[in-house]
């Protein structure tokens, strides 16, 4: 599947010759182009796109696929307006793990970054600004996460203490 | 909570000598919804701004996680109540392009001229409410009462005024109603001699000048790099419209134009908006006139519901019925992006299937989320009074940002 991406999308090709250890895997599915991104290379391949076309960062998001290992997936959804193009970029995570913060290539993407943190846990290294964005401050879980309950535990009055 | 504006407080500046820091929200009017702005000031001049959001933060993505793939419509009503169906067909088309599911031109058709009377029902909120913010009153009462219309009309197909649940994966909920084309043409034949009511009121209004010219600037690249789309990026003069670069649900077959204006201040905003109105009602007038006829719903048993009157006389769609409603349907393996121009700008439904009936991962990149970061480079340097004058001209939906 990279193979045939390699050789159709020209600035696949570029980045594979660019980032010869950054591109594990590609494919092309219901017309999208998907391609997994070396976690410790996901600043410079976005620097790169960014300066090939990609000026628009449509995206960040993540996605949790517990218990399989490496559970996280963390995706960049990337637009590219002048040639309509639009790329999704994958960095497969395990619990803990870090990823390069790409603030630095689009100032958009504090925000997404932030809410991937508040909802998922995954941190951004050399992120201006990671605080939780979407829940109070004092939360403690991270509940976008699979285990997390839906339906949360019992809250009781009597156990809050009244000043 | 932790306070970021108030981090320094013996930062002064050089001109006066003091900073203020004050809180604007998370209730005050012209946030339209619970927004929390952090401002500091020196005098008059805003110094930093810092948003805070999260107010109205729901967990519907992980509430969308345990709902069966059509029991997630309804949810997406309530992302944005000023545009529930381009949520509603957004959703629609990321799940039927994850199950290969081709819906008939009537539905396509319908889909296109709902989705642009909510762009108008979306617009004149924000007019109304924009002028209300800035000080002109009337101009909110003439829009409310064109937007009631639109609600009637929304009423009249899905028995519901906002949230309407109207586009299901595979076409529409039911039948167009009788009557709605007599509905919508009245509407669409007085709508252009109100916009110029509208217009009357402001374009030329010295004070509205005043108030929006020059204000809220930010120049495109700013825009692009701080992932700003819509009517705010066409207002800087990019004039990229997913209608048009993206045809979905057959937009190609329709022809309008994307205003521009390259001033990207809080005017040129107001003139594209009211300029995108007058595009939508020729699309909707298009589609008045070459609606095909045909069925409403795809034929595909067991993804969409069968007719009632089918389920008194044959046991397939009785059966068929009893398993869309007990256990769903399956979705087979995959990931979509789809994306779609909301009032706003991109609305994209990031949808991913593990093969099971409910969606494994659907995450709603909402347009307010990405504007409103853009809301520190619009009012910094500005002077406080022109903070509401920039908020409004941004057009974002709390229940949008927060999800």
């Amino acid at each position: 599947m990279l193979q045939e991406l390699l050789e159709s999308v020209p600035v696949i090709s570029e980045l594979a010759a660019r980032e010869p250890q950054a591109l594990l895997e590609g494919k092309r599915d219901r017309g999208e182009i998907t391609l997994v991104i070396a976690p410790s290379r996901i600043a410079p391949v976005c620097r790169f796109l960014k300066e090939r076309g990609f000026v628009r960062l449509s995206s960040i998001t993540a996605v949790d696929w517990y218990p399989a290992e490496p559970r996280f997936e963390v995706v960049y959804h990337l637009h590219d307006i002048e040639h309509n193009q639009r790329l999704r970029l994958k960095c497969r995570v395990h619990e803990g793990e870090s990823l390069e913060s790409v603030t630095s290539v689009w100032r958009g993407a504090n925000w997404y970054e932030r809410e991937v943190w508040d909802l998922f846990g995954i941190r951004f290294e050399n992120h201006p600004n990671l605080r939780r964005i979407l829940l109070p401050e004092d939360w403690t879980d991270h509940p976008l996460r699979k285990d997390f309950p839906v339906h949360g535990g019992r809250y009781d009055y009597a156990d809050q203490e009244h000043p | 909570m932790s306070e970021p504006g108030a981090a320094q407080p013996e930062a002064v500046s050089e001109a006066t000598g003091r900073r203020l820091v004050l809180n604007m929200g998370p209730q005050h009017p012209s946030t339209h919804g619970v927004l929390r702005l952090v401002l500091e000031l020196d005098g008059e001049t805003v110094v930093r701004a810092e948003p805070e959001i999260g107010f109205l933060h729901t967990g519907i993505e992980k509430q969308c996680e345990t709902r069966l793939y059509h029991q997630v419509v309804t949810l997406t009503d309530r992302v944005d109540y000023l545009a529930p169906l381009s949520n509603n067909l957004c959703y629609c088309l990321a799940v039927e392009k994850l199950l290969g599911l081709e819906v008939p031109p009537l539905a396509r058709w319908m889909r296109v001229m709902l989705t642009e009377l909510t762009r108008l029902n979306s617009h004149l909120v924000w007019l109304g409410t924009h002028a209300l913010d800035i000080g002109a009153m009337s101009v909110f009462l003439y829009c409310f009462r064109e937007r009631e219309d639109i609600l009637r009309i929304f009423e009249m197909f899905s028995g519901q005024r906002m949230m309407t649940s109207y586009f299901r994966i595979g076409g529409l909920a039911v039948e167009p109603p009788r009557g709605w084309h007599r509905a919508v043409q009245n509407f669409i034949q007085a709508f252009p001699s109100r916009l110029d009511e509208y217009e009357e009121l402001l374009t030329r209004n010295p004070i509205w000048l005043r108030r929006t010219k020059g204000i809220g600037y930010v120049s495109l690249e700013d825009l692009l790099d701080l992932g700003v789309t819509g009517p705010m990026l066409r207002a800087a003069g990019l004039a990229w419209d997913i209608r048009k670069a993206e045809p979905y649900s057959d937009y190609d077959k329709f022809e309008f134009d994307i205003p521009t204006r390259t001033e990207s201040d809080v005017y040129a905003r107001y003139q594209v908006r009211l300029e995108e109105m007058r595009q939508s009602t020729r699309i909707i007038r298009q589609a008045l006139e070459g609606m095909p006829s045909g069925p409403h719903v795809a034929d595909a048993p067991g993804i969409v519901l069968p007719d009632r009157e089918k389920m008194k006389t044959e046991m397939e769609a009785l059966i068929y019925h009893f398993k869309i409603v007990t256990e769903g349907f399956r979705v087979p393996p995959g990931e979509v992006y789809q994306a779609v121009e909301s009032p706003r700008g991109e609305l994209a439904y990031y949808v991913v299937s593990d093969g099971g009936n409910r969606p494994w991962r659907v995450y709603m990149r909402t347009p307010s989320f990405g504007n409103l970061q853009a809301l520190p480079a619009m009012v910094e340097g500005g002077l406080i009074a022109d903070v509401v004058a920039a908020l409004g001209s941004m057009d974002f939906v709390l229940g949008d940002v927060d999800r």
